[in-house]
């Protein structure tokens, strides 16, 4: 990745999305504009409900009716696109699928040949920690591995842009934070420009350069926070005074988003 | 370890049980044939019958029927399944035609079918195709009716991987929807089978060609009861032991996909 392009990979101009249901309109984003550099770490935060996975299935191509403008190396897209992939938020692993043939299916659909896509494969499940388990279907497998599993795949994509949405979510603590080093490790290695969706403050400085932190719905970005800690980055960093200090910055915006999220809740069930 | 005899008795397993029962009837019916409280002539005792079975195992050519029946049945649910998952495809991607449909399809799928054979019975004539058609008939609801149910449930975030990866529609069929739905459409096809088996046996011993059908309807004409009743119990026993063996296979093949 020698040259590094100047022009941002990613570009939103004022993108916003409004659902039309049968029950009315609902305002899901509110314009966001944002330059996403080659090779940064982004985090997006904020409270449940504020239009994160609308942002993220805009930008990925999933939802094609919206305001704005997404641009990938200066090039206005709409629809998927094959710089981009995605890790889901639900569950996405094929059942019907082994592991081992679960990460060779982008490759399987792009024609590549099955020597080298089990190679590949292969090389992606020892990354994230799941050898010896190439031929277990994922019911046989925990929710972790079965993530792992839908990680390894869209890696397995060879995707410039890397967009996640909570993949950690389902993980234990201590898997989560390993994974999370994992998934920086290549993250550096690939030089991937990465967008990760988290609820999880500490995970998001841990991981990026800039955390986004979205307002309540309608979702804005309500600040943006640079994160200045050195790199290499590793889990271990967190004891330090700095990345305190930043979980607690950050904290203290997203308390106030959270609790009116917190306080609608009460609402509609009062 | 007391155990009150109640409790004994509920404990039996359930295998043991149905075979109680079954052998119990048997007996029953023996007695009641053989003292003469029933007419031993319009129904035989199991004794006899038995003796009808192996006569016609023996000599009235129970296998060739079997195969004869068998080939008709899995060809028609060959027809069957590509009609089937055709419609099925077809309702789950015009949601206004599956909305339109499906209750019809449901009541088809449940309706006797199998009457609309002098309708066949002219377009085909007196031969195995009329079979082969009725037996299709029969099982292309139910076929139907899983497959557009299995589309229908495809989890959206599988379909968005695909687009993810850029998959072309034909991928995105093939490789997610169609492995995705497999389970109810083997559930459909094994009920397709069954729906295929009785129109097949129904319709040969209608219209007096082919197989078991054909065989039960010979020996009824010659009032010969008990080989008749012995080919009736047969078949049968054949369509569980199908229903059976088709589920064997289908747990086999989802774990095997
Ligand atoms: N397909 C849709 N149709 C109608 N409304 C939708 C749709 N998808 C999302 N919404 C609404 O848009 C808002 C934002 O949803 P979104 O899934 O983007 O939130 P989120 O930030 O990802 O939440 P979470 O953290 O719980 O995953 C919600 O109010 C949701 O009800
Ligand atoms: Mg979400």
């Amino acid at each position: 990745m020698a040259d590094v392009k100047q022009a941002p990979v990613l570009r939103l101009k004022d993108v916003a999305k409004t659902f039309v249901t049968p029950h009315g309109n609902v305002r899901a984003v509110e314009p966001v504009t944002l330059d996403i550099r080659q090779g940064e770490f982004i985090s997006i935060i904020g409270p449940s409900g504020c239009g994160k996975s609308t942002l993220m299935n805009i930008v990925g191509g999933l939802i094609e009716d919206y305001e704005g403008s997404v641009e990938v190396d200066g090039i206005q897209v709409r629809g998927c696109h094959k710089e981009v992939g995605m890790v889901f938020q639900e569950e996405s692993a094929f059942p019907w699928r082994t592991a081992l043939n679960n990460v060779t299916f982008p490759m399987e659909a792009a024609g590549i040949t099955k020597e080298e896509r089990v190679q590949r494969a292969m090389e992606l499940l020892h990354l994230v920690g799941l050898d010896g388990f190439e031929n277990r279907f994922p019911a046989e497998l925990s929710g972790g591995m079965r993530q792992r599993i839908a990680i390894a795949r869209t890696l397995a994509f060879r995707p410039r842009i890397l967009l996640m949405d909570e993949p950690f979510a389902a993980l234990d603590e201590q898997t989560r934070l390993l994974l999370g080093d994992k998934v920086l490790q290549i993250q550096q290695e690939l030089n991937q420009t990465t967008m990760l969706i988290t609820h999880n403050i500490a995970e998001a400085v841990q991981l990026s350069d800039r955390v986004l932190i979205m307002s309540f719905r309608p979702g804005r970005i309500k600040r943006v926070v640079e994160i200045d800690l050195p790199h290499p980055r590793s889990s271990k960093m967190m004891g330090g005074e700095r990345f305190g200090q930043l979980v607690a910055a950050i904290w203290e915006d997203l308390r106030e988003e959270a609790s009116k999220g917190l306080q609608e809740l009460e609402r509609v069930r009062g | 370890m007391a155990r009150t005899m109640a409790s004994t008795r509920l404990t039996l397993p359930p295998l043991l049980i149905r075979f109680l029962v079954i052998a119990g009837l048997v007996g029953l019916w023996e007695i009641a044939s053989g003292s003469g409280w029933i007419n031993a002539f319009t129904a035989p005792a199991p004794s006899s019958v038995w003796k009808g079975f192996e006569k016609i195992v023996a000599e009235g050519g129970l296998g060739e029927a079997m195969a004869i029946t068998f080939a008709t049945a899995l060809m028609s649910a060959a027809i069957g399944a590509v009609f089937g998952i055709a419609s099925g495809y077809i309702l789950h991607i015009w949601k206004a035609a599956g909305e339109a449909y499906t209750s019809w399809l449901a009541a088809l799928a449940s309706a006797p079918l199998v009457l609309l054979y002098p309708l066949f019975l002219v377009i085909f004539g007196r031969n195995m195709w009329t079979i082969v058609a009725m037996g299709a008939l029969g099982c292309t609801p139910p076929i139907a009716l899983k497959a557009k149910e299995g589309l229908d449930g495809v989890k959206p975030v599988l379909l968005n991987v695909g687009r993810t990866f850029n998959l072309t529609p034909k991928q995105q069929f093939w490789m997610i929807m169609f492995p995705a739905s497999l389970p109810s459409i083997f559930t459909g096809i094994r009920i397709g089978l069954l729906f295929a088996i009785i129109n097949v046996v129904g319709v040969e011993f209608l219209v007096n060609v082919g197989g078991l059908g054909q065989l039960i309807a010979n020996l009824g004409d010659r009032f010969d009861y008990p080989q008749m009743y012995a080919g009736i119990f047969f078949v049968i026993l054949v369509s569980v032991a199908f229903f059976w063996i088709t589920e064997k296979l289908e747990k086999w093949l989802l774990s095997n996909t």
